[in-house]
């Protein structure tokens, strides 16, 4: 892997950090392949995996077809993760099965809607089920309100889901650091 | 067109061939011409075999990925078809066997009895089309499974019946497992 400065890259962008640190323990542990849906709240993260030459981004038309490309990236020999929003979570609840069925490790990174504050009231109704749904579907879940955890508990569910023993593990940013912190002009 | 002798023409001689096949007729139907550890079945999630065949040829630029799928597959997962248009894996097939029918659940019409084309669907999402109604067709694209250009989508139209099912082991770690063992790839 090529010499990767989180510190500096983080100055340099001038900006809150936890999307730079996402991607540096996603480079740090081998990912190659990254599917998502658009979301502001994910945004800078997004453009970080599109535009690391290390990383193919796949722009998914729904979050259900993220379990696919997760099951095929690592029958190829690839490691993948998922970025979605909350509400993105609903999608996904059959074809997380594959997933499931073939213990297929996931790194799956959620933005939280409808918790803290959301000019949309409607994002409550599936926000407020996500972190169950998930736990339903076998995903091993871990929060994150706190951008000073966000290095340990992503490195962690990234050694939980390659070979630790819960090979689907979500992440669920909470809407108040993501809110707090998305870029200007989103 | 008989679908078991379509499948069976085009996996004839299949060599390197990376084998998806989606849950129900199709996984049958790839079944039927002889289990192989290159074939990866899919026993869940119906609407999810283009994109398992994505993941893998993307993770496996060198080798030939070859999606074995339905009409009501594709149908549920019409979206995965812009999501490769736009990704334009060049070593990805796609053969839809349609028949206008859910098969392997009552035999109840699908959308494209009803006149939905998918081929159209593939062509406005930007895969290159091969369109089938015969056995007549099957040798040429037999070839182009190994050496046409991708993302490729053959449309396969074949009869509306329901054959003998030919059953796979349904042990998702164990197909996996003799998957990645037999390219030799871990995670």
């Amino acid at each position: 892997m090529a010499h990767w400065d989180v510190e500096e890259h983080i100055h340099s962008a001038m900006q809150a950090g936890w999307p730079d640190r996402i991607h540096n323990v996603f480079k740090r542990h081998g990912i190659k392949q990254v599917g998502y849906v658009a979301d502001n709240g994910i945004a800078r993260l997004i453009d970080l995996c599109q535009n690391d030459s290390a990383i193919t981004g796949v722009a998914l038309a729904s979050e259900a077809e993220g379990a696919g490309l997760v099951l095929g990236a690592t029958l190829g020999g690839e490691r993948a993760a998922l970025l979605m929003q909350s509400s993105g979570v609903g999608n996904c609840v059959n074809t997380f099965s594959i997933l499931k069925n073939c213990a297929a490790p996931c790194v799956l990174v959620v933005s939280m809607r409808g918790e803290h504050n959301d000019f949309n009231s409607w994002q409550v109704a599936m926000g407020s089920i996500t972190e169950s749904v998930l736990t339903l579907c076998g995903f091993h879940c871990v929060r994150v309100d706190n951008e000073a955890d966000v290095e340990l508990t992503t490195d962690a569910a990234c050694k939980m889901a390659f070979g630790g023993g819960r090979p689907q593990v979500a992440i669920l940013l909470g809407q108040e650091m993501v809110s707090r912190t998305k870029p200007k002009g989103h | 067109m008989d679908r078991r002798a379509f499948v069976s023409r085009l996996l004839d001689n299949r060599g390197d061939l990376l084998v998806v096949a989606s849950i129900g007729s199709p996984t049958y139907d790839v079944t039927a011409c002889g289990d192989h550890p290159r074939n990866f079945y899919i026993w869940s999630g119906l609407g999810s075999t283009p994109t398992v065949g994505l993941g893998l040829a993307l993770a496996q630029p060198n080798k030939r990925v070859v999606v074995v799928t339905g009409d009501g597959d594709v149908l549920m997962a019409l979206g995965s078809l812009s999501t490769i248009g736009v990704m334009q894996p060049k070593n990805l097939i796609i053969v839809c066997l349609d028949n206008g029918h859910y098969s392997a659940s009552g035999m109840q019409p699908s959308a494209t009895k009803a006149g939905v084309d998918l081929a159209d669907a593939a062509k406005a999402c930007k895969l290159r089309v091969e369109a089938v109604t015969d056995l007549s067709g099957a040798e040429k694209l037999r070839e182009l499974l190994h050496s046409g250009q991708g993302p490729l989508f053959i449309h396969a139209l074949v009869d509306a019946d329901d054959q003998p099912r030919v059953v796979p082991s349904r042990d998702g770690i164990a197909i996996k497992q003799r998957f990645m063992s037999a390219i030799g790839t871990s995670v």
